[in-house]
């Protein structure tokens, strides 16, 4: 290597970007050439003298610079124009989801308690003794609950109706103790069942009207801190009017 | 390579921008000339940043993107278009692969007496000089990242740098000469 072609390439050595090879070639004839290495120092020395003469030569007033930090700042994260798209269907999708399911469960605890009501109804009224109260007389049934189950009731007056109290027993549903009545109108007889309000987790709402379930009519709601579920294979109207009776002799 | 000059994928605009605050700063001051304009061109930078921020990709180089924006943005200003409209020419100039001058002492600019006169010599030089020493000298880039930041080769780069060193020994030994 010739001092022309070392020349050429001393700058390119000095930025650090010349191949390993050539570098190789450059240092020995700097190595043997003092021209070379004086004007490799020459160079060394402006490098550095504009470093320190530029660099950090103008520095940003407090002002400007917490001007700056201020727009910058609690900026979203990179493609955050578009990133909160995804994660907003996510989050949508994420809920419906929830919903679905929760709607699904709810349905399906629903169903599940309306099975085990038909469940005691027809185990009740195939069993030789489905009462383990007999009595027409609402001041018989009634009194024969207390300290069997943790609550009290009102029963309607029958008088002038078409519907007969045959008697009551205690029941269960999912491990609360309620009381389960029997009513007759003409051959079909009626389960009425109450419970502590809180009973089922409340799963079965206040629907209104007769609802047909499982092949029986039913209706429920609560009142008075208790959950009443009406449940026969008699009619609508006599599922209402039974109803009907019941919410106002609560209410007396 | 700057491998620090790579942000992590999710890094936010500040996290990557603030460090650079200061240089971006200095840079600018040294091509407007001036702390308003430098100030001006900054917040402008960071405002087009901020907007393109979403396509900057992420593994590429940010820093180079920076001053790239900075750059554009001072080239298309009043006093950056008055600036550039000297026309340089990137061909290979001879003079410029010529050695040092022997007799420029240029022990003398380690002095920090003479750093004004060295700071009016980079003031004088052209623009398109100017930012290719400091992107080199002060910001510390490689030819590639330079060769980014203002859209040329990198042999331009390098024709680019070599006049702008030559301009700038000139320059400093005329000064000293006057002295």
């Amino acid at each position: 290597m010739n001092c022309e072609e070392a020349r050429a390439q001393l700058d390119t050595y000095l930025d650090g970007e010349l191949p390993a090879e050539k570098m190789r070639d450059l240092d020995a004839h700097v190595r043997s050439c003092p021209a070379c290495a004086a004007d490799v120092l020459a160079r060394v020395q402006l490098k550095r003298s504009v470093k320190a003469a530029a660099g950090e030569r103008y520095a940003p007033s407090a002002t400007f610079r917490a001007k700056m930090q201020k727009q910058v700042a609690a900026r979203p994260r990179r493609s955050s124009v578009f990133g909160w798209v995804p994660a907003a269907v996510f989050a949508v999708l994420l809920v419906a989801g929830a919903a679905t399911l929760y709607v699904g469960r709810q349905n399906l605890r629903r169903a599940q308690v309306y099975s085990e009501i038909a469940d005691l109804h027809v185990s009740t009224l195939s069993s030789a003794n489905p009462v383990d109260v007999v009595s027409t007389d609402r001041h018989t049934v009634k009194p024969w609950f207390q300290g069997k189950i943790p609550f009290t009731f009102n029963l309607p007056e029958l008088q002038n109706t078409d519907f007969t109290l045959v008697g009551g027993r205690v029941t269960y549903l999912e491990q609360t103790p309620g009381a389960h009545l029997i009513f007759q109108i003409r051959k079909h007889q009626i389960s009425v069942f109450m419970f502590p309000e809180n009973a089922a987790d409340q799963v079965l709402g206040n629907p209104s009207g007769v609802e047909h379930k499982r092949t029986f009519n039913t209706a429920t709601w609560t009142q008075d801190g208790l959950r009443y579920i009406v449940l026969g294979d008699a009619s609508p109207d006599d599922i209402r009017a039974l109803s009907t009776l019941l919410r106002s002799a609560a209410h007396a | 390579m700057c491998v620090s000059a790579l942000p992590p994928q999710s890094a936010t605009f500040e996290e990557l921008a603030m460090p650079l605050f200061d240089q971006l700063y200095n840079f600018a001051y040294w091509l407007a000339q001036n702390r308003e304009e430098a100030e001006d061109l900054v917040q402008e930078t960071f405002t087009k940043a901020l907007r393109g921020f979403g396509s900057f990709q992420p593994g590429t180089n940010f820093r180079a993107w920076m001053y790239r924006i900075l750059r554009n943005t001072f080239l298309t200003s009043r006093s950056g278009l008055k600036a550039s409209t000297v026309s340089l020419d990137d061909s290979e100039d001879p003079a410029s692969l010529l050695p040092a001058d022997p007799h420029t002492p240029e022990s003398i600019l380690m002095d920090r007496s003479q750093q004004e006169l060295l700071r009016g010599a980079i003031d004088e030089l052209p623009v398109h000089y100017r930012e290719v020493l400091l992107l080199c000298e002060v910001e510390e880039m490689s030819y590639q990242e330079i060769a980014e930041t203002i859209s040329v080769p990198i042999g331009t780069v390098m024709s680019r740098l070599s006049r702008a060193r030559a301009a700038l020994r000139a320059a400093v030994g005329k000064k000293l000469q006057r002295a």
